[in-house]
C-alpha cells in the first residue's frame, strides 16, 4: 500500500505556503464550514484569496535547474528506473522542453508514468497517450510514444475511436478537471459507461491553469479566482462519485505529492480490463497552491487521507481512527480510547457497488477523511471486445464480405 | 360490380406518380414497391420522398402529410417530375397538400372514404373539392378505399385498424395495373416481410390484387398506360437511393484501399440512413460507432484514422456546426477523414426533412483559421457511390479531410443504377509510412526521430505512420506544427509557411480532377453551372433547350474545392453564367471571386428541389 509517509519536501523546492497548514495543523481533522453555504477549505489559502500572476511572479517558483532541463528535478519517494523490454524511463522521454511551470504538480506525474512504463512490459510503439486541452493536454508532447494532443475536453472520443479500432494499442487519456468535467463531460460519461479499455488520468487541480486562473467545476463552493473575485456559486463536483454515477469499472484516487502511491495506482488502472479513471489531486502551484495540502502534506495528511487497502479495515492516521457503519452512515472512531478497535472498522471490498458508493461519496463531511486509493473496480466486457466479437461472429454467419454481392443485392435487372 | 368494357392501353413515354397520405398511411413504402416494379420493368426513374418531420402527426391533417413522387420513362429519366400526372390522395389533406403539384387534365384517385366532414376539418377545407368544382380541370377517381378494403377482409379476424392499415396496398394494385406493371415484386416482399405472420400476409396479398382487380371492372377506368423499357446501357441495375449508395460507396473504398472503415455518427434527419445502411455490413469489417454526441462522432473517426483506419462520419448542418472544431483538428493533424453533410433547409434546425444547398460556403469555409479541404458533392443518388469512394480516396492520398455535401434528396431519392463492376473502380493503394527511411528520420542511431510532416513530393502529404509501427513514434496536434519535424511551433514564418504548404497541398487536388464535360451547345451562348442534387432537373432544362435550337450548354461540378482545373477556361467562353442553386447564392459568388465573371445566380430557398421548368424559363429569360 501507499507510502503515506511522503517528506515535507515539495517539487522543485517550492515551499509550502505556510497558512492553510497552519490553519490545518491546529484543527486538522475539521473543515472550516460545510459543503452547502461555505468553502470547504480554510478561509483564503494563498492560491484561492488573490489569484497568483503568471509564472515567475510567484516566490517559490525556481526553475528546476534550468528549463532545457529534461529532467525536472523530481519529489522523494521515487524509485529507479524500470527494467521490462530493456527499456528504460528514458525511452519514454521525448526530445521537447517540458513547459510546465516549475514547481507544477504535473512533473510528479508525467515522471511517474515513464517510469512505470518500462515495467509494464508493453512494446512502446504500441502505447499511445491522448490528451484535450489545458496544462495536462501538453503531456503526450513529452512522451516518446505515439501522442495526440486534441481539443478540448474530446480526448475520450478519440481514444475511443482509436482503441476500438485497434484493440491491441494500449491507450491512455491524460485530461484534467475543466477538460473532463466541464466541456468534456459528456464524452467522459460515455467513455465510462461503454467500459473502453482505456486508462483515463484526470489532473484534477480545481482550477483552469492554462486560461490563467478562472474557477473550474472541481473549484470549492466561494472560491475566489479571476473569474470569481467574490466567490464563485457553483457547487464542485466529486471526480470519483461521478465516475461511480457513470458506471466506471475501475475508479481510484491518487495525489501528485505520493509517488509511490500513484505509481501503484497507475499500474492497477493500467492492469485493469475497461476503462480506468484514476483521479490524481495535482497542486497547481500557480493558480491554486496548496488546494490538496490538508491531504498531501504530513502535518495533515494522516488525519485527513484515507489510504484504502482491499480487504483491509479503514483505518487512518496511522491507526489511530477508523471508520465504521452507524447503520448506513459512516462514522469517524477514535480507536485509541479502547471504545473501538480495527475490528468494529468497515473492512473495503473495492468489488463492492455499495461500500464504493459511501466511500466514493466521501468528499464535504467534515469530520471524514477524504478516500485515496482504489474506490471500486469490476470486471464488465470492454466496448472493443463487444465490438469485434459481434463483427466476427456476423461475419462467421454471413460469411465475409463480397463486395460484388453486395453492390448487387436486392432487386436487380440485367439490360442485355 | 358491372363488368366494364375491356380497356384500352395507350403506350406513353414517361409518367409521374405521386402517393400521397398520413405518415401512418404507409404511403413510402406504396412508392417504394411501385418503384420496383417500373424498374423490373426496366424504366428509367427517378424518385423523391417527401416526408413530414412529424414521425405521427395528427391523422388527417395537411402537416401530417407524406408523400412518395415517381418518375419513370422509356427515355432517360433525370428528375422525379416536374409535373404530376397521376395523384393518390388517401385523405383530403393529401389532396389539399399536394393539388398544386399535378399537372392539368391529370388524374387524381381520391379515398372518397376520407372526404368526410371531420376529414375537411382537419384539412382546414371549407367545402368538398370532390363536389365544389375544385376539381374540374382534373380527371378524378373516387375510390371508397377505405370500405371497400374493408370488405374485402371482411371474413379474416383481423381488427379494424389492422384492416386499414392494408388499403395502401389496395391503392398500389390499382396503380399496378393502371400503369401495366406487374404484381410480382410486391407480392414477392410481402411473402417475405410477413413470413412469419401469414394473416396480415394474406390479407395483403389479398387487398393488393383486389386493387389490381379493380381496374379492370369498374367503368371508371377507361385506359391504362404502358411506359415502354427504356434504351439503358446494357448492365445490370438495380434502384437504389442515395443513402444507400454513400453507405456503398464507403464499403467499396474500405474493400479496395484495404482499410478498415470506422463510421462514427450521431443521429440526425437525413444523415441517420447512411448509419442503418452501414451497421447492416458488418461482414465487412465495417465499424459503426453510435457516438454520443456530433462531436464524438467526428472524433471517433478521427481517432480511428490515426489508428490507421478509414475514419468516416456523416451528418447534416447543424452538426456540421459542431465537429468544426474537430475538422480543423484534422486539417491540423493532417489525417485522413470524410465528413459527409447531407444538407438540410437552415439556418439553426431549420427544416430537417427538406432539401437545401446552404451549406457549401460552410464546408469550404466555415472553420477557425485557414483551413481549407477538399470539398465534393454528388449530383444525382448513383453518384453518391462514386462520389463517396472518390472522397476517400482524396482524404487518404492527400492526408485531409473531406467533405462530401448530399442531402435529403439525394439519400432518400432514387434512380435506376448501373452497378459498377468493383475491378473496374479506380485504383485505391494506400502507403503506410512502416519503416524508418533515410527521408523521414533525422538525427544519429541513438537519437534517431521520426519526422511526420516530411512531405510527399507530387501531393504534399505527410506520411501515415499508424501506432503499433516501431521507431515511428510521434505527436501530432492541434497546436501549429513546425514544418517537417511536426514539433509544437509558434515561430512566426513557420507558420506562415505551414498555412500555404497546407493550401496548396489541398490545390493540388486538382490533379485527380478529370476534364470537365460540357453538356449541350459548347459553342453556346449561355453556360448553366450547377452542383449537387440540382443536376437532374438543370440537365433536363439544358436538354430542352437545345432540343429548342436554343445555344445553351451546361456543366454540373463534382468538385467544388478546388475547383477543376479548366473551369476558368470553359468559363471564359461564353458570354452568360447562369448558376442555379437552392440556397440564397453560395457557388454564384465562389464563381465570382475566382474567376470574376458576372454569374447570374437563380436561387430557390423553398426546401423543394428545382423543377426543370423553372430552370428553363430562367434560361428563356436571359436569353431575351
Ligand atoms: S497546472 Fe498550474 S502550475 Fe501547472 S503548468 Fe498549469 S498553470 Fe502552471
Amino acid at each position: 500500500m501507499a507510502d503515506n509517509e511522503t517528506k515535507n519536501d515539495t517539487p522543485n523546492g517550492t515551499k509550502k505556503p505556510a497558512l492553510p497548514l497552519q490553519q490545518l495543523d491546529a484543527d486538522a481533522t475539521k473543515k472550516p464550514s460545510g459543503p452547502p453555504s461555505g468553502t470547504k477549505k480554510p478561509d483564503g489559502p494563498p492560491g484561492a484569496k488573490k489569484p497568483a500572476g503568471p509564472p515567475g511572479s510567484k516566490k517559490p517558483a525556481g526553475p528546476p535547474s534550468g528549463t532545457k532541463s529534461k529532467k525536472p528535478t523530481m519529489p522523494p519517494g521515487f524509485s529507479g528506473d524500470g527494467g521490462g523490454d530493456g527499456l528504460t524511463r528514458k525511452d519514454f522521454q521525448s526530445d521537447q522542453d517540458v513547459r510546465w511551470c516549475p514547481g507544477c504538480g504535473d512533473y510528479a506525474i508525467l515522471s511517474t508514468v515513464q517510469r512505470l512504463l518500462p515495467d509494464l512490459g508493453v512494446p512502446k510503439e504500441d502505447i499511445v497517450f491522448i490528451s484535450g486541452i489545458g496544462c495536462s493536454g501538453r503531456f503526450p508532447y513529452y512522451m516518446d510514444t505515439y501522442g495526440m494532443h486534441s481539443i478540448h475536453g474530446r480526448a475520450p472520443s478519440f481514444a475511443t475511436g482509436l482503441k476500438s479500432s485497434r484493440p491491441e494499442l494500449d491507450v491512455w487519456v491524460v485530461t484534467g478537471d475543466g477538460d473532463a468535467l466541464s466541456i468534456g463531460g459528456n464524452h467522459l460519461i460515455h467513455a465510462m459507461r461503454r467500459n473502453v479499455d482505456l486508462q483515463m488520468l484526470l489532473f484534477n487541480n480545481e482550477i483552469y491553469g492554462l486560461t490563467k486562473g478562472q474557477y473550474s467545476p472541481t473549484s470549492e463552493r466561494g472560491k475566489i479566482t479571476k473569474s470569481s473575485p467574490y466567490g464563485s456559486i457553483d457547487a464542485p463536483f466529486n471526480p470519483v462519485a461521478l465516475a461511480l454515477g457513470a458506471d466506471a469499472t475501475f475508479v481510484a484516487r491518487t495525489m501528485d505529492r505520493d509517488p509511490k502511491h500513484m505509481k501503484a495506482m497507475m499500474r492497477r488502472a493500467h492492469d485493469h480490463r475497461g476503462m480506468s479513471f484514476l483521479e490524481i489531486y495535482q497542486n497547481c502551484n500557480i493558480f491554486n497552491d496548496g488546494a490538496f495540502f490538508e491531504f498531501t502534506e504530513k502535518e495533515t495528511k494522516p488525519e485527513r487521507a484515507l489510504f484504502l487497502d482491499d480487504g483491509k479495515p479503514l483505518t487512518y492516521a496511522g491507526g489511530d481512527r477508523g471508520l465504521r457503519l452507524d447503520g448506513l452512515t459512516l462514522q469517524a472512531v477514535d480507536l485509541t480510547t479502547g471504545r473501538w478497535s480495527a475490528d468494529d472498522c468497515v473492512v473495503y471490498d473495492e468489488t463492492n457497488p455499495e461500500l464504493a458508493g459511501l466511500i466514493g461519496r466521501l468528499f464535504w463531511q467534515e469530520d471524514l477523511p477524504r478516500p485515496f486509493g482504489v474506490i471500486y473496480r469490476e470486471e464488465r466486457p470492454t466496448y472493443e471486445e463487444l465490438l469485434h466479437t459481434q463483427i466476427d461472429g456476423i461475419t462467421e454467419r454471413k460469411g465475409e464480405g463480397d463486395l460484388d454481392a453486395l453492390l448487387h443485392a436486392g432487386d436487380t435487372w440485367t439490360i442485355q | 360490380m358491372a363488368s366494364a368494357p375491356p380497356t384500352e392501353t395507350h403506350p406513353i413515354q414517361d409518367a409521374t406518380v405521386l402517393f400521397a397520405g398520413d405518415s401512418g398511411d404507409g404511403m413510402q413504402l406504396t412508392g417504394l414497391k411501385f418503384t420496383m416494379a417500373t424498374a423490373q420493368a426496366q424504366n428509367d426513374l427517378a424518385t423523391l420522398p417527401d416526408y413530414p418531420a412529424e414521425i405521427r402527426a395528427p391523422a388527417g391533417t395537411t402537416y401530417g402529410i407524406s408523400g412518395y413522387q415517381l418518375h419513370f420513362g422509356s427515355e432517360e429519366v433525370r428528375t422525379p417530375g416536374d409535373a404530376v400526372d397521376l395523384l393518390v390522395a388517401m385523405n383530403a389533406a393529401a389532396l389539399k397538400v399536394h393539388l398544386r403539384r399535378v399537372r392539368k387534365g391529370g388524374t387524381i384517385i381520391a379515398n372518397a372514404d376520407s372526404f368526410e366532414k371531420r376529414d375537411l376539418e382537419l384539412a382546414e377545407l371549407d367545402s368538398n373539392p370532390l363536389t365544389d368544382g375544385a376539381l374540374d380541370d382534373y380527371n378524378v377517381i373516387e375510390v371508397p378505399l377505405t370500405s371497400i378494403t374493408r370488405d374485402a377482409l371482411s371474413d379474416t379476424d383481423l381488427s379494424t385498424k389492422q384492416k386499414d392499415r392494408s388499403k395502401n396496398m389496395f391503392a398500389l394494385g390499382l396503380t399496378l395495373w393502371m400503369y401495366s406493371k406487374p404484381m410480382e415484386p410486391a407480392m414477392k416482399w410481402l411473402d417475405q416481410k410477413f413470413a412469419e405472420r401469414p394473416a396480415i400476409r394474406d390479407a395483403n396479398r389479398h387487398v393488393l390484387k383486389k386493387g389490381y382487380h379493380y381496374g379492370e371492372t369498374v367503368e371508371a377506368f377507361a385506359v391504362r398506360y404502358d411506359v415502354k423499357p427504356a434504351p439503358m446501357d446494357t448492365g445490370t441495375y438495380r434502384a437504389i437511393r442515395g443513402a444507400e449508395a454513400l453507405a456503398l460507396g464507403l464499403v467499396a473504398a474500405s474493400v479496395k484501399s484495404g482499410l478498415s472503415l470506422f463510421y462514427g455518427s450521431y443521429p440526425i434527419t437525413p444523415a441517420s440512413d447512411i448509419l442503418h445502411e452501414l451497421s447492416k455490413h458488418k461482414n465487412f469489417g465495417v465499424m459503426t460507432f453510435q457516438a454520443e454526441d456530433e462531436i464524438a462522432a467526428v472524433g471517433s473517426a478521427v481517432g480511428a484514422s490515426f489508428g490507421g483506419n478509414l475514419g468516416v462520419c456523416a451528418t447534416s448542418g447543424p452538426g456540421i456546426a459542431l465537429k468544426t472544431e474537430t475538422i480543423g483538428l484534422a486539417v491540423m493533424t493532417e489525417l485522413p477523414l470524410v465528413v459527409i453533410d447531407m444538407q438540410r433547409g437552415g439556418p439553426s434546425t431549420g427544416l430537417p426533412t427538406k432539401p437545401e444547398q446552404g451549406d457549401l460556403m460552410q464546408a469550404i469555409y466555415g472553420r477557425n483559421g485557414e483551413a481549407p479541404l477538399p470539398v465534393l458533392a454528388p449530383g444525382s443518388p448513383g453518384d453518391c457511390f462514386e462520389t463517396a469512394y472518390e472522397a476517400c480516396r482524396i482524404a487518404t492520398k492527400y492526408m485531409t479531410p473531406v467533405m462530401l455535401l448530399a442531402d435529403g434528396y439525394l439519400g432518400s431519392g432514387a434512380e435506376a443504377w448501373r452497378i459498377p463492376d468493383p475491378d473496374t473502380l479506380p485504383p485505391f493503394d494506400v502507403n503506410f509510412a512502416t519503416k524508418p527511411t533515410d527521408r523521414t528520420m533525422v538525427g544519429t542511431n541513438g537519437d534517431r526521430k521520426f519526422l511526420p510532416y516530411v512531405r510527399n513530393d507530387d501531393t504534399l502529404a505527410r506520411p501515415w505512420a499508424k501506432p503499433g509501427t516501431p521507431e515511428l513514434e510521434h505527436r501530432i496536434g492541434g497546436l501549429e506544427k513546425e514544418d517537417r519535424t511536426g514539433d509544437v511551433s509558434y515561430h512566426p514564418e513557420n507558420h506562415e509557411r505551414m498555412v500555404k504548404l497546407r493550401a496548396e497541398k489541398i490545390q493540388r487536388v486538382q490533379q485527380e480532377i478529370p476534364p470537365t464535360e460540357v453538356l449541350g451547345d459548347a459553342d453556346g451562348e449561355l453556360l448553366v453551372v450547377g452542383w449537387g442534387s440540382t443536376q437532374g432537373a438543370i440537365e433536363e432544362a439544358i436538354e430542352r433547350a437545345v432540343d429548342g435550337g436554343k445555344p445553351v450548354a451546361g456543366l454540373h461540378l463534382r468538385h467544388l474545392f478546388p475547383f477543376p482545373p479548366d473551369l476558368g477556361d470553359i468559363l471564359d467562353r461564353f458570354e452568360t453564367i447562369l448558376v442555379p442553386e437552392l440556397n440564397n447564392g453560395q457557388l454564384v459568388r465562389l464563381l465570382r471571386d475566382e474567376f470574376l465573371q458576372p454569374c447570374v445566380p437563380l436561387n430557390k430557398i423553398q426546401g423543394q428541389p428545382f423543377t426543370a421548368k423553372e430552370i428553363e424559363q430562367k434560361i428563356d429569360a436571359l436569353l431575351g
